[in-house]
């Protein structure tokens, strides 16, 4: 192993990606868990704005229904950046607020937390639109069914309407996670030490720069690759028992 | 566009009231007095954020026409490349790929004496060739997937019609291939240039002063947090709006009708 990585002239990125110190490959690691965690806290939060967002949109009163498209009208025209200082800003002072009104000093906003809470309204305005289609497609008569049996709303909810919308939300869902994961790259201009600042910190600590973004560059292609087929099974899975879309045209 | 009674709401009319009283309120009790002191360079940042959408979404385009044709009709040595490279440009983030090549090939390039001898050398030290070059990477990744099922899309009867009149390859692709395949992603077109104006301000993290630049310099100077960021986000918002309806107007031209009347 040695031998093949001296021979292709690697052997100083292998040192300098190695995981114990004095390589920088766990940190990198300790980045990407930190970015996973925030992916995967953000696409949840913005999967349950996502569902009441779609149903506020479909059932609910006038004002709901135009509040909601303000939200994701807005949210989806402003870069992602400019959603994360706003919100990052908005949520520290009302925490600050809160903490001194109940008679506490500043409080220190965890990384992570912030980084859910911003990632998860953005991802929200997105999932809305994508859960709205779904419902859409689903048969209406299926949920009248549902309905005429005398179900309460919830029961229809769980029972028929998202097992039933699943197969048509999967692949906009598949594609909003990976804007999940490429997106916590964004916290690192606040500063948060996910996988790409800590990569710009050990690249320029050691000046090795391609070396470092083409590791990380290839850790985030290693999350998108997997999830990929992660999707492709669970879309198999929504869509069992119907026809294949092979072959048909839109 | 919006219909003008629908507007005329009950509701709509109390939202539209709250929503003027918050305006009024912004405009009266937040803090406006740096905006002249500010005004000339966030023109100039408005207008690098314009000319960077402009020329990366002009670029980057032409760069996908060939990344989708190779990928839906070329061989398997064109295809799988261009494949790699939309997935790649697909998988990562932009700001990732941004800084490697600002960082990356910045730090590479002053190691070549030729380089630095060079004519281009006073352009290789600014940061905007880089912005530019990532933009239209990551543009052309992207866009170079839609392509791909936008040349799928068109009819074979068509492309058998002008082969049987005996068109020349290149007339043929000129005059039937890349104008139904454009027509038919029009709208996909549109919402992928507002992503690619989203992207625009990841520039500022190399040192190009776009609007969102200015922004952060005001908030750095004066510690006024929220006043510059709404008026970027209101920025943002009326560009996306200018976008969209640019690509509304021109659907409506190219394809005749009105797609969301017909």
């Amino acid at each position: 192993m040695t031998g093949l990585l001296d021979s292709l002239g690697l052997a100083q990125s292998a040192e300098l990606l190695s995981l114990s110190p004095p390589g920088w490959g766990g940190n990198l690691l300790r980045g990407l868990s930190h970015s996973l965690q925030i992916a995967f806290g953000a696409y949840a939060l913005g999967l349950v704005i996502g569902l009441f967002g779609a149903y506020g949109k479909l059932y609910g009163g006038k004002v709901t229904r135009d509040l909601l498209a303000i939200y994701t009208t807005v949210i989806r025209a402003v870069p992602e950046l400019v959603l994360i200082l706003i919100l990052y800003y908005v949520g520290s002072d009302i925490i600050n607020k809160i903490s001194a009104a109940m008679g506490g000093g500043r409080v220190e906003v965890n990384g992570v937390a912030a980084g859910i809470w911003v990632l998860g309204v953005v991802q929200g305005a997105y999932a809305t639109e994508i859960l709205r289609g779904a419902i859409q497609a689903v048969p209406p008569g299926q949920i009248e069914a549902a309905k005429s049996f005398g179900m309460p709303a919830f029961m229809t909810m769980r029972r028929v309407t998202i097992p039933a919308m699943m197969s048509f939300a999967v692949p906009g869902l598949a594609n909003l996670w990976l804007i999940a994961t490429k997106d916590t790259a964004l916290l690192a201009v606040v500063g948060f030490n996910e996988l790409t600042l800590e990569t710009r910190q050990a690249a320029s600590s050691t000046r090795a720069y391609f070396t470092f973004f083409l590791a990380a560059g290839f850790l985030y292609l290693v999350v998108t690759l997997c999830s990929g087929g992660v999707f492709a099974r669970i879309e198999k899975w929504a869509r069992r028992g119907q026809p294949s879309l092979k072959g048909g045209s839109r | 566009m919006i219909d003008f009674r629908s507007l005329m709401q009950p509701h709509r009319i109390v939202m539209m009231l709250v929503f003027i009283g918050i305006v009024v309120w912004c405009a009266f009790s937040l803090q406006w007095d740096w905006i002249p002191k500010y005004a000339p360079l966030a023109l100039q940042g408005i207008w690098t954020t314009i000319w960077l959408l402009v020329v990366t979404v002009v670029l980057g385009f032409l760069l996908a026409v060939p990344l989708g044709l190779a990928q839906a009709v070329g061989p398997w040595y064109l295809a799988a490349p261009a494949k790699a490279f939309c997935t790649i440009i697909r998988g990562t983030p932009l700001l990732l790929q941004l800084w490697l090549l600002y960082y990356g090939l910045g730090s590479l390039f002053p190691q070549f004496p030729w380089i630095r001898s060079s004519e281009l050398w006073p352009y290789l030290r600014q940061a905007w060739p880089y912005a530019v070059l990532a933009l239209t990477l990551s543009y052309a990744g992207y866009e170079g997937e839609v392509m791909r099922g936008a040349f799928k899309g068109v009819a074979k009867g068509q492309l058998e019609a002008a082969k049987s009149f005996g068109m020349p390859r290149l007339t043929m692709f000129r005059r039937i291939w890349l104008p139904q395949a454009i027509r038919n992603v029009l709208p996909t077109l549109g919402g992928e240039t507002i992503l690619q104006l989203k992207a625009t301000p990841l520039v500022a993290t190399i040192t190009v002063v776009d609007i969102y630049a200015v922004s952060s310099r005001v908030r750095s100077d004066t510690f006024i947090i929220y006043e510059p960021l709404i008026l970027l986000a209101v920025f943002y918002i009326l560009v996306a709006g200018l976008i969209a309806l640019a690509f509304h107007w021109l659907e409506v031209r190219v394809l005749g009708t009105d797609r969301r009347t017909s």
